[in-house]
């Protein structure tokens, strides 16, 4: 019994290695850099990027025509040194903010970002609300609660 | 709260959010307006389809109203609007300039010769260099440049005649042509 239990362990062990080797990146030929600080800058800005023809998928993962140019000009502009502030900018005064999985917090985008904070306090005021109103009735009773509430 | 209200702010909240809804249904996720309306277009510099010695930038475009066009032999967009620009040109008279995206020279100067050439002159941008710095993400794109050399209007997908009269015509005569 205890075989078989260690025989079924080693085996998903395999399985969950072999599952995690196919974790390759196949779609950029491109060589690596050879400053591994720079490799770092270009996955993370390629993978903050929308690729504009397939829209929900970001240039490092797409394998359309102008993924492969915007990776390449991203890959020029980090080997010259640009910042990833700047490399944004060249995007975005070019695509607009959408090119951006996380768009640049401006009068523009202000609403997109503070919605979800907005939302929460107004439902969260809401609460609060009726959570005094609550407190505030006569303990003991369910019927007045049914009165005043119709 | 007065009662009223405290049926009506949700009423009013749903009737808002169908609003956003409603309004989304039609809307096309895949038109992406261009930051360079109303701004100067981008300045480029690229050898000529034709005239491989000679160079056309946004200077050759200026003085008159210009349409300037994305396209490439793989488009097939390009393809159905091809008659359009065709027309454009004859019976407007508008100077269109062609800017030829990740194409085979001989491909693109084989299309002009089989389908008929409404361009001026075209532009060769073989890497795509220049496409995205006019912020191109998919041929056919046409832009409709002033002449001061400022994108007036942006066209995304092929041309027809129906565009071209209600979208770009009204831009051109808003300005006194």
């Amino acid at each position: 019994m205890s075989l078989r239990i260690r025989v079924t362990q080693r085996l998903s062990l395999a399985m969950l290695l072999l599952l995690l080797s196919l974790q390759v990146h196949a779609i950029d030929p491109q060589q690596s850099f050879s400053n591994p600080a720079d490799q770092q800058r270009y996955q993370v800005l390629t993978s903050e990027i929308r690729c504009l023809v397939c829209q929900n998928e970001t240039i490092a993962d797409s394998t359309a025509l102008l993924a492969n140019d915007l990776r390449r000009e991203v890959r020029r502009m980090v080997e010259e040194g640009m910042t990833d502030a700047e490399i944004k900018e060249f995007l975005v005064s070019r695509y607009g903010d959408f090119v951006l999985y996380r768009p640049q917090f401006k009068p523009t985008t202000a609403l997109l970002w503070l919605a979800p904070l907005l939302l929460l306090l107004i439902g969260g005021s809401t609460f609060a609300v009726v959570l005094s109103r609550r407190s505030r009735l006569p303990k003991d009773v369910d019927a007045p609660l049914m009165a005043d509430d119709q | 709260m007065p009662k009223g209200l405290k049926f009506a702010l949700p009423a009013l909240a749903f009737i808002a959010l169908m609003g956003f809804f409603f309004i989304g249904l039609f809307r096309d996720p895949s038109y992406i307006p261009s930051p360079f309306v109303n701004k100067q277009a981008p300045e480029f510099d690229l050898p000529k389809l034709l005239q491989e010695n000679d160079s056309l930038t946004l200077v050759d475009m200026r003085g008159e109203y210009s349409l300037v066009n994305v396209w490439a032999t793989w488009c097939a967009g390009c393809r159905q609007e091809h008659d359009t620009l065709l027309r454009v040109a004859a019976d407007y008279n508008m100077p269109i300039y062609g800017l030829n995206w990740k194409d085979d020279p001989a491909k693109a100067t084989l299309w002009l010769e089989q389908l008929g050439n409404p361009y001026v002159a075209n532009g060769v941008d073989e890497m795509g260099t220049t496409a995205i710095d006019w912020g191109v993400y998919g041929a056919p794109e046409t832009f409709l440049l002033s002449p001061e050399g400022i994108v007036l209007h942006k066209h995304i997908g092929p041309l027809n005649i129906e565009i071209w009269r209600n979208d770009f015509l009204p831009l051109l005569q808003g300005q006194g042509t």
